[in-house]
């Protein structure tokens, strides 16, 4: 592969790489002076409308576009939130960010606030994230000692204040609309939409949700320019018309049963053999892989032959997964066993479940049960058809839930059974000899509390 | 007019109508099952019951194309040429799912529970539900514990609607309940300290569409599918709340709301809901007596004190007999009785003086409205049916007179006999005001219990309650409202309808529709009671206006 000098993460391992000092010295926030005073709000969005930029955050979608949304004219508020609750497992892209160049994505913030006419904005943090909130909070304090924050920023007429929200600690504050809900003081339960928050989000006020290295991108952008940008990454494929392409440099978060676990820069497209051999140094201990996790736990799973699929936004779709996710990449090693690995997925989920819709509550925690009696040696192959089922009727595609987390919950279900029914049947038949046929109900294990 | 296609069936719709696919459905007499979407609350569209399929025909070219996945019914705004399938087989085996999945974490404890027999997770369970359970058994257990002095909560038995977190919220704005918890843990409860005790909290049991939330006024105390139930009117104050009294063997166990948009929408307050106990009251006055000097001394040796049993059929004549010849009479008509036992006693009153002082009843009082945020509205006056009476007064040329002018006409002297009557479920009358009517050569009261005033009464007759008695109520803003007897009011007691009908002479068994048809003939005001009224009554004004 070419060699790629990283961009966003240009600040990692640079001493005092987070202060304002070092930024501007990496030409950090002249690209925000000179936009604010040569550009209008509309062309920075047609600017990052043309690089093609999707969002980080997961869903992929295009991130110029969703600017658009927003109604024109809006006579009040108009609100501009960071996702920066950043919780799928395996992903920490954007603490490295939010860390090691906070400047960069506060930059990122500010251009976009001024593009959506944005004049608040809210950052959404993890709570689990006390060095971010530390290294950001102070970024934004020298930001408005610097004149870079408050009112009138750098003589343009432009205002905006941008604050460090604390989240309330769950996976589901990291769906879009319920991090709103959150925002607000509410438990984070989803939306129902439409409305979506572009027309009515906090404080049901137009509202912009986007990622922390959707941000970083957008300073990038700003700085480096389209062509730039769209020389990065893979094209649209022509015989598909809903593909847009995958434009850009892409932070991976390579974990699991690998040599060099970490967060590593490379063009969209690298596939993910490429990733664990190049960055990751191979699987470790000499051993060979046996699947992966692409982009999080809830984008499903690659088979070791499946790791030639390019890690873009269309790749991991053709291989059954649900997307790319957050490019976490978690490997793991021919030792792992799949009934193992769901049951972990499913206890995540279990707990994680908001709780909300019917079939995501009760669905989560069934599977869950049905994969602690699996390993407890009582499981049955009947079993496996309602894994399935489960997987394959839960979530926002089927229409069976209000957020997409569903789906993300049924995916490891999907791929795990569908890709490893052979190792589930013979797991079922070598622990539970007797029973395996069984197809009535049987007695349900109490599960160990999971808090 | 839109038209909105349900199972192949067009039905239209109002132009200016922002209808759901559930209340559409309804009108084409299909039923979208649902937990969690209720009219008067916010939409969360989060149980997934009402997934349905939906589609849109095109105006022109009449072709229909169908939305690729189930949509919430509730959550989804009907449009002219919006399709609605509520019956293919994966709306089906959608709702079969939801119902497997609800049944996961619940006890089933059917047998033990209040909501048994109107369960709507029992009913759609037989409805949509799998033939055979294909989880995992769960072992038993069912928690309860109090959330407020009225409401208990059955744990486990929840399905997690959360109507009753969001009436809390939205309707009594209180917000005592709320959601603990995540995922299948989660649990409805009440913030530590701030048990849920609002006017309204009873609603809660209502709106629960398990038997998570129950009664502890009902709890245990009979099977639903033994009650009978009764449209009936809240006589607890003078918003005449529509309610069901719901009732087995003469005995009433519990009061619902019923909807009525033009009056209480979903809701009736606690004091209403609970306000039925003293219709079984021990203390009630059941036995029909008159103090007479003949009779002899009492046990005490006290003559004017004692109560001598009589026959209905003498209170008739010997009603009349006393009245008649005790001089001037002053009659008060209580705002407990309805428009025709008004109107039939200020009948009977004329026939025995005509020269008779004709006055509202004492009107209780409790203070000031109180108006909930969802805009429900307790009344302060604590009767039902001022505003009816009053009418009636006016007819009789008795418009104004109140109470205290009848205490004034009783003070200074210018009645000589008094009929009172009252029927208020609490004491209403002190000692001095009682005084006031010692002069009185023959004084009735017709009261529920005992007060200081039926002391000193020559007849004491007994009243009945709300639940007990037939006709209509004016509420305060002109809302009348028509219903029927729920129950028997106690062996021996006559409604006060059925002695007034006997003193006017008239022939056969007490008819309020034919009262009330006479009124409608001989009031102007009254004229729209001249029909049958619709369950959910008429507004009075209204009609003068048209």
């Amino acid at each position: 592969m070419t060699p790629f000098k990283p961009v966003l993460l240009e600040a990692v391992g640079v001493p005092g790489g987070h202060t304002l000092a070092s930024y501007r010295s990496r030409g950090g926030y002249a690209p925000l002076e000179a936009l604010l005073r040569d550009k209008q709000p509309g062309d920075v969005v047609e600017m990052v409308k043309a690089s093609g930029l999707r969002g980080r955050g997961g869903a992929g979608f295009s991130t110029g576009l969703k600017w658009t949304f927003l109604p024109k004219d809006h006579p009040g508020p108009i609100y501009l939130c960071v996702n920066a609750d950043e919780s799928e497992p395996g992903t920490f892209n954007n603490r490295f960010l939010m860390e090691d160049d906070p400047h960069q994505m506060l930059e990122g913030t500010i251009i976009s606030s001024f593009a959506t006419r944005a004049t608040t904005a809210y950052i959404y943090l993890r709570y689990e994230y006390p060095r971010s909130w530390n290294r950001l909070q102070a970024a934004i304090d020298e930001c408005y000692a610097a004149g870079l924050l408050g009112k009138n920023i750098l003589g343009s007429g432009f205002s905006l204040d941008i604050y460090l929200h604390r989240g309330a600690a769950a996976y589901i504050c990291g769906e879009e609309t319920g991090l709103i809900e959150s925002l607000e003081g509410k438990r984070a339960w989803p939306r129902i939409k439409p409305p979506f928050p572009a027309i009515e989000g906090v404080f049901r006020k137009p509202t912009v949700v986007n990622n922390v290295e959707t941000m970083a991108c957008v300073a990038q952008i700003a700085r480096r320019g389209v062509d730039w940008f769209k020389s990065i990454g893979v094209p649209a494929d022509p015989n598909n018309p809903r593909d847009p392409g995958s434009y850009g440099p892409k932070l991976y978060c390579l974990s699991g049963h690998v040599e060099k676990p970490g967060c590593y820069e490379a063009p969209l497209g690298i596939t993910l053999r490429e990733l664990v051999d190049h960055f990751g140094g191979g699987v470790w201990k000499g051993r060979r892989a046996k699947a992966a996790i692409p982009g999080g736990i809830s984008m499903g799973l690659f088979t070791e032959a499946e790791f030639d699929t390019p890690l873009d936004f269309a790749g991991p779709g053709r291989v059954g997964c649900l997307g790319l996710g957050t490019a976490a990449v978690v490997v793991l090693d021919e030792t792992v066993s799949i009934v193992d690995f769901l049951h972990n997925s499913c206890r995540f989920f279990a707990h994680e479940s908001c709780g909300q819709c019917t079939p995501c509550r009760e669905g989560t925690s069934w599977s869950l049960r049905m994969l602690e009696r699996i390993r407890a040696g009582k499981g049955r192959l009947k079993d496996l058809d309602l894994l399935l089922e489960l997987g394959n009727t839960m979530g926002m595609m089927p229409g069976s839930t209000i957020c997409g987390l569903a789906d993300g919950a049924a995916w490891p279900i999907k791929n795990a059974v569908n890709k490893f029914r052979g190792e589930f049947e013979d797991y079922i038949k070598r622990t539970n000899p007797e029973g395996w046929m069984v197809t009535e109900p049987v007695p349900a294990l109490q599960i160990v509390g999971a808090h | 007019m839109p038209v909105v296609i349900v199972d192949g069936q067009e039905i239209e719709i109002g132009a200016d109508e922002r209808l759901n696919c559930i209340e559409a459905a309804r009108r084409a007499g299909v039923e979208i099952p649902h937990y969690c979407w209720h009219p008067g609350l916010s939409v969360v569209a989060s149980c997934r019951m009402c997934l349905i399929e939906t589609g849109q025909r095109d105006a022109e070219s009449g072709k229909i194309s169908m939305v690729p996945k189930l949509v919430p019914g509730c959550q989804t705004p009907v449009r002219d040429g919006t399709v609605i399938v509520t019956e293919s087989e994966k709306v089906k085996e959608s709702r079969a799912r939801v119902e497997e999945a609800l049944l996961i974490d619940h006890p089933i404890d059917c047998p033990i529970c209040d909501k048994a027999g109107e369960c709507l997770l029992q009913d759609y369970h037989f409805q949509h539900g799998q033939p055979e359970r294909r989880a995992d058994i769960q072992p038993f257990h069912s928690r309860k514990r109090d959330v407020g002095p009225t409401v208990a909560l059955f744990v486990d038995r929840c399905i997690m609607c959360t109507r009753c977190v969001r009436f809390t919220r939205e309707v009594a704005g209180t917000g005592e309940l709320m959601v603990s918890s995540r995922g299948a843990k989660e649990e409805i409860d009440v913030f530590p300290g701030y048990p849920l005790a609002n006017k309204l909290a009873g609603n809660v049991v209502d709106l629960c569409p398990v038997g998570a939330l129950g009664d502890k006024d009902f709890l245990y105390q009979q099977r639903v599918w033994f009650l009978k139930r009764e449209a009936n009117v809240c006589g607890g104050c003078s918003a005449g709340c529509s309610i069901y009294t719901e009732h087995n063997q003469d005995t009433v166990y519990r009061l619902k709301p019923r909807e009525n948009p033009q009056v209480n929408t979903w809701w009736i307050c606690d004091e209403g809901r609970y306000g039925w106990h003293h219709l079984h009251d021990e203390a009630r006055i059941l036995a029909v007596g008159r103090r007479d000097a003949e009779a002899g001394p009492d046990r005490n040796g006290d003559t004017a004190r004692r109560l001598i049993p009589v026959e209905w059929a003498d209170v008739v004549t010997g009603l009349r007999r006393d009245l008649g010849a005790a001089g001037r009479l002053a009659v008060a008509v209580s705002p407990m009785l309805t428009v025709e036992e008004a109107w039939m006693l200020c009948a009977v009153a004329r026939s025995i003086d005509p020269e008779a002082y004709l006055a509202l009843g004492h009107v209780p009082n409790a203070g000031a409205d109180e108006t909930f945020p969802g805009g429900f509205t307790i009344r302060g006056e604590k009767c039902p049916n001022r505003k009816g009476v009053e009418e009636v007064l006016a007819v009789f040329g008795a418009a104004g007179h109140d109470w205290h002018g009848l205490l004034a006409e009783v003070a200074d002297g210018r009645a000589s006999a008094a009929w009172i009557t009252a029927g208020y479920p609490q004491p209403w009358i002190d000692e001095p005001t009682a005084e006031r009517f010692t002069g009185l050569s023959c004084l009735v009261v017709q009261d529920l219990f005992e007060t200081p005033l039926a002391k000193l009464a020559t007849w004491v007759l007994p009243a009945t309650g709300f639940a007990e008695r037939a006709g209509t109520w004016v509420n305060v803003a002109h809302h009348a409202q028509s219903f029927r007897q729920a129950i028997r009011p106690p062996a021996g007691v006559w409604p006060e309808g059925r002695l007034f009908w006997n003193m006017l002479g008239r022939r056969g068994l007490y008819d309020p529709g034919s009262v009330r048809r006479q009124v409608a003939e001989s009031v102007p005001m009254f004229a729209a009671l001249a029909d049958e009224l619709p369950a959910t009554g008429v507004d009075l004004r209204l009609r003068q206006l048209a």
